[in-house]
């Protein structure tokens, strides 16, 4: 009954990523003064997708046409590991936080390859760039998690989860940091303003973008897929993790429902707060991610110490 | 029995090479015997050691060789049953792909004879100095290896720049042995004798202590490659054959780690925190320094022997962890640390072995190991292809494979901080960790690299685009038993972690805090509430999704797939120059870590007809030092050359003076002797 449950909420998070980006793209649209697409513009984007001939390059190797299912296979694990409507699933046994960070490694390990299959410029251009802010934000976004994990004692997202819970409103100082250098990693790693931008085609400031360029069809659709699942993860991870009150924590139907209410309640926000930031900011030069990226350090550094020094028990 | 196997592993790596200097006076004599006694030692180490390991028990026996009032003392605990499988793998795997690698050398019966002997010398001291019980037989076995395996290095010895990889690698691990016998030495004089028994029994003072932990530290860390005592490492792996590049990093470096652990952790009477502390900085220097070099190579052995750098320090790193933890009477979280460590030695030497046997398939085909000479082999060499992606994944430590496991191990072990009162170790010990997880980003950034350039893409030379799949099956078997290791690993670490666990045991005398949560499919270390991590359902889940999504992607599929040209952006003419190349793939990194390197970038600009902006040819050079270099080894050379000008003053060649020195030195002996 339980594995039943999780396997439904993973098709269901699986099922409602695409929906989340659309809204995030109405967000953005009604703040700069423009007409909004559906919120189901996403669907038949990807529907549009699977329909097309995929198009290969004759330089392509069987590794091309495999990356888009390993990318998109490693994101629908991650969903499954992270607590999305309910917590203590028996699949967020399974794996913790640090496998969850691994999966992502995964997606991009691949992804990047697949970047420098087809030997153009561009695809190195982008596997060199993505690469090289992900091993900056790897060590950020673990302090973060690190701060979490060891406030509760344990590095299983459940677990972590719960704990936040039966403590009940509590100002941590620790968390507050920690919160911030989650926001601002995910910002760099879902490849958003002002990292990188999703919107653009220009050889100077695209990074994924850059790597995905030679995909069509089937293949593209799963990517962007996997990438909107990769936000959307981002999304409840930060909302689930530091504001978890609302998860289901028995598995009637009426807390399901409730949890599914409170879930979205909280990426709405969520998306609202991101659209305004990305509206308001800039894209910023590729050589000065890494400041921004070692400020997320700092800020999980800080947070973690906070926890060492303000917070522990001894 | 489980010693006699031990015993006869080192016979037959003996008998190998024997058979080699047979075959040179007889050539009757079958040389492919040599490679069978290889095996054979090989199997017979696994069995030993595996033997060892399910059955623990402290074997001891006497030898009466050496000198005659002392005798040789071996033991053989599970510590060295581990380390003995580590080796007895790296070496069966080697026997399968050593025949037809070297069959260009076996055309010359001198050469051949040479390189088997002291292939075989090699891998016989290795498992000497696993079975020594006291000081002398160690040093004995260790100078055994040192020195046979100074010959591989030189074995190639026509080019000049090998016969100095070479000699600094005979100085460096001279130097070492030096810092090793003192470390003896120091603990010895408040024992009595040099048996480990002794030693173990010494009332020694803590300062003693700390010496001789520094000088071992210094001795066995030369050897494995810390920073910055390292810098042999990347001069001598690349020079050797690559099977013998392939032990050397994969297992010898083992060894040296196997004296550390050895020495800290069982011979010194007791262990202090500050140990754990410089071992936990060492480490963590090691392994950033170690892969950001690692990044930067072009030479892809060079590469792999830096990167070895990386992984000695991770191990080196969490080996303080343990220490930290033993040093605060937390005896679990101190076999937890232990346990992760000892599995990142196993794993490094499964997965490195494997590079580097990669390695020399992609030499052996391609004359070339210049990553930007290569590319595009994986249509080329399907094969070799998946075997070295499955290297590469492993030493990424991506979830599935083996080094994901140790990995994980090495992060739970650090996220126990909690339980330490020291307030300077609690925020320590997560900033390592931090450390760690940059450490472990860099390494999958450094081999999407490795495996992009060499196998993706379009081919950058002659060389690459006319590579042709390796034929020989035993050349291709050795790395696809190891890649499959890796994988299996990966899946079922608790297969292995059980064993190792006894190595605690016998060590520490606990095990981990939850034995039983250690079960077939999941390992949960501290407990199942803190941490978990169950591979094969992950494997099950990630099918499952993976052929869910094939299923309805291909289910109405009327769309095949159209092979098209490389889209040009429409202006003609793309060629394998326009790739990014290795240097391109990490300026940004090398950009953000610049103080960490000594770069040397120069574009040199030539103009046509005289004018300022019509550029005819541009020239781009960079070269990338070493800080240790500068830092570390050059002021000592002139240190030691200033000295060596100072004692050179004395020495006027004139036999009066000398006559005069003779005097002088009796009349202060004879002093000495009054006293």
């Amino acid at each position: 009954m339980n594995w039943l449950i999780a396997i439904l909420q993973t098709a269901l998070f699986v099922a409602l990523a695409p929906f989340l980006a659309g809204f995030m793209k109405f967000c953005k649209c009604r703040l700069q003064n423009r007409r909004a697409p559906s919120l189901l513009q996403p669907y038949r984007d990807l529907l549009k997708l699977t329909r097309k001939q995929p198009v290969i390059s004759e330089d392509a190797s069987w590794l091309f046409c495999t990356t888009p299912y390993i990318v998109f296979t490693a994101m629908v694990l991650a969903a499954s590991v992270v607590p999305f409507i309910a917590v203590d699933l028996p699949t967020s046994a399974e794996a913790d936080v640090i496998v969850l960070v691994g999966f992502f490694a995964f997606a991009r390990f691949f992804l990047a390859l697949a970047g420098l299959d087809i030997g153009t410029a561009f695809g190195g251009m982008g596997s060199s760039r993505e690469m090289t802010i992900s091993s900056l934000a790897e060590p950020a976004m673990l302090m973060a998690v690190f701060t979490l994990t060891m406030t509760a004692s344990t590095t299983n997202l459940s677990g972590a989860i719960e704990h936040v819970l039966n403590e009940g409103v509590v100002l941590r100082p620790s968390f507050v940091f920690a919160l911030f250098a989650l926001m601002l990693v995910a910002v760099a790693e879902t490849g958003r303003i002002p990292v990188d931008n999703p919107t653009t085609h220009l050889e100077l400031t695209m990074i994924h973008e850059a790597m995905i360029l030679e995909y069509s069809g089937r293949h593209l659709a799963l990517i962007e897929w996997a990438s909107q699942l990769k936000f959307m993860l981002y999304g409840v991870l930060i909302s689930n993790i530091f504001f978890p009150w609302g998860i289901a924590e028995s598995f009637g139907l009426s807390a399901l429902g409730y949890g599914l209410l409170v879930i979205a309640g909280k990426l709405i926000l969520l998306c609202v707060v991101l659209a305004i930031a990305e509206t308001a900011v800039a894209k910023m030069r590729l050589f000065r991610v890494q400041e921004y990226l070692g400020f997320a350090y700092l800020l999980g550094l800080l947070g973690m110490l906070s926890h060492i020094i303000l917070e522990s028990t001894r | 029995m489980i010693l006699f196997l031990a015993y006869s592993a080192v016979l037959l790596s003996f008998a190998s090479g024997g058979v080699a200097i047979a075959h040179l006076f007889k050539p009757e004599v079958n040389k492919q015997l040599v490679f069978w006694l290889l095996g054979a030692s090989g199997l017979t180490a696994i069995l030993a050691g595996l033997g060892e390991l399910i059955y623990p028990e402290i074997r001891l026996d006497t030898l009466s060789l050496g000198l005659p009032w002392i005798p040789w003392h071996v033991h053989f605990d599970s510590l060295s049953a581990f380390f003995f499988l580590i080796i007895g793998i790296a070496v069966f795997a080697v026997s399968f792909y050593a025949p037809h690698y070297t069959h260009h050398e076996q055309k010359n019966a001198e050469n051949f004879a040479v390189l088997s002997l002291f292939t075989g010398l090699f891998i016989a001291g290795m498992m000497l100095v696993l079975l020594a019980d006291d000081a002398f037989m160690f040093m004995i076995a260790w100078e055994l290896m040192s020195v046979a395996s100074y010959f591989l290095v030189a074995f190639q010895h026509e080019n000049p720049a090998n016969r100095r990889a070479a000699f600094l690698y005979l100085l460096m691990a001279e130097v070492g042995a030096l810092l090793i016998i003192l470390a003896f030495g120091v603990v010895a004089s408040f024992a009595d004798g040099f048996t480990f028994d002794a030693l173990r029994a010494s009332t020694i003072s803590t300062t003693w202590m700390s010496i001789a932990f520094v000088l071992a530290l210094m001795g066995f860390g030369m050897k494995a490659g810390l920073v910055p005592i390292h810098v042999w490492l990347p001069e001598a792996h690349p020079v050797a054959p690559s099977h013998i590049s392939g032990l050397m990093s994969g297992v010898m470096l083992k060894v040296a780690l196997y004296g550390l652990i050895r020495f800290c952790f069982d011979l010194l009477p007791e262990v202090h925190w500050q140990w754990g502390v410089v071992l936990l900085i060492v480490g963590t220097i090691s392994a950033l320094s170690g892969i950001l070099y690692a990044m930067m190579q072009q030479n892809l052995k060079r590469l792999l022997a830096y990167s070895s750098v990386e992984n000695i320090g991770i191990i080196v790193m969490v080996l303080g962890l343990s220490m930290i933890f033993l040093a605060n009477d937390q005896q679990e979280l101190a076999a937890l640390g232990l346990l992760a460590a000892l599995f990142h030695a196993f794993n490094h030497a499964l997965f490195k072995n494997l590079l580097f046997l990669g390695a020399g398939m992609i030499h052996h085909q391609t004359h070339e190991l210049n990553i930007d000479m290569l590319g595009g082999l994986i249509k080329r060499m399907p094969k070799t292809s998946v075997i070295f992606l499955i290297g590469c994944m492993s030493i990424s430590s991506l979830p599935l494979f083996n080094g994901f496991v140790s990995e994980w191990l090495a992060f739970q072990t650090a996220l126990q901080v909690d339980v330490l009162d020291n307030g300077v170790l609690r925020s320590l010990i997560p900033v390592s960790a931090a450390a760690l997880a940059l450490t472990a980003a860099l390494a999958a950034a450094c081999f999407v690299k490795v495996f992009g350039l060499i196998f993706l893409g379009v081919p950058r030379s002659r060389h690459a685009e006319k590579a042709k799949e390796i034929q020989d099956k035993g050349m291709l078997a050795a790395p696809a038993m190891l890649a499959g290791l890796c994988f299996f690993f990966g899946i079922f670490p608790s297969s292995i972690l059980h064993l190792i666990d006894n190595v605690s045991k016998q060590l520490l005398g606990s095990t981990l805090p939850a034995k039983d949560v250690l079960s077939f499919i999941s390992i949960a270390p501290v407990s199942p509430e803190q941490a978990s991590y169950t591979a094969p359902l992950i494997l099950i889940g990630a099918v499952c999704a993976a052929g869910i999504s094939f299923w309805l992607l291909h289910r109405n599929s009327e769309t095949t797939m159209r092979i098209a040209p490389t889209w040009d952006c429409g202006f003609g003419g793309l060629t394998h120059r326009m790739q990014y190349t290795s240097s391109a793939f990490t300026m940004p990194l090398r950009r953000i870590f610049a103080t960490a390197f000594l770069i040397d970038e120069k574009v040199e600009k030539t103009m046509r007809e005289n004018t300022k902006l019509n550029v005819a040819d541009v020239r781009y050079t960079l070269h990338i030092q070493d800080h240790s270099w500068v830092r570390v080894y050059q002021p000592i050379e002139r240190g030691v050359n200033v000295v060596a000008k100072q004692v050179g003053r004395i020495q006027t060649g004139n036999i009066r003076t000398y006559l005069g020195y003779s005097l002088a030195t009796l009349i202060l002996l004879l002093w000495v002797v009054s006293l």
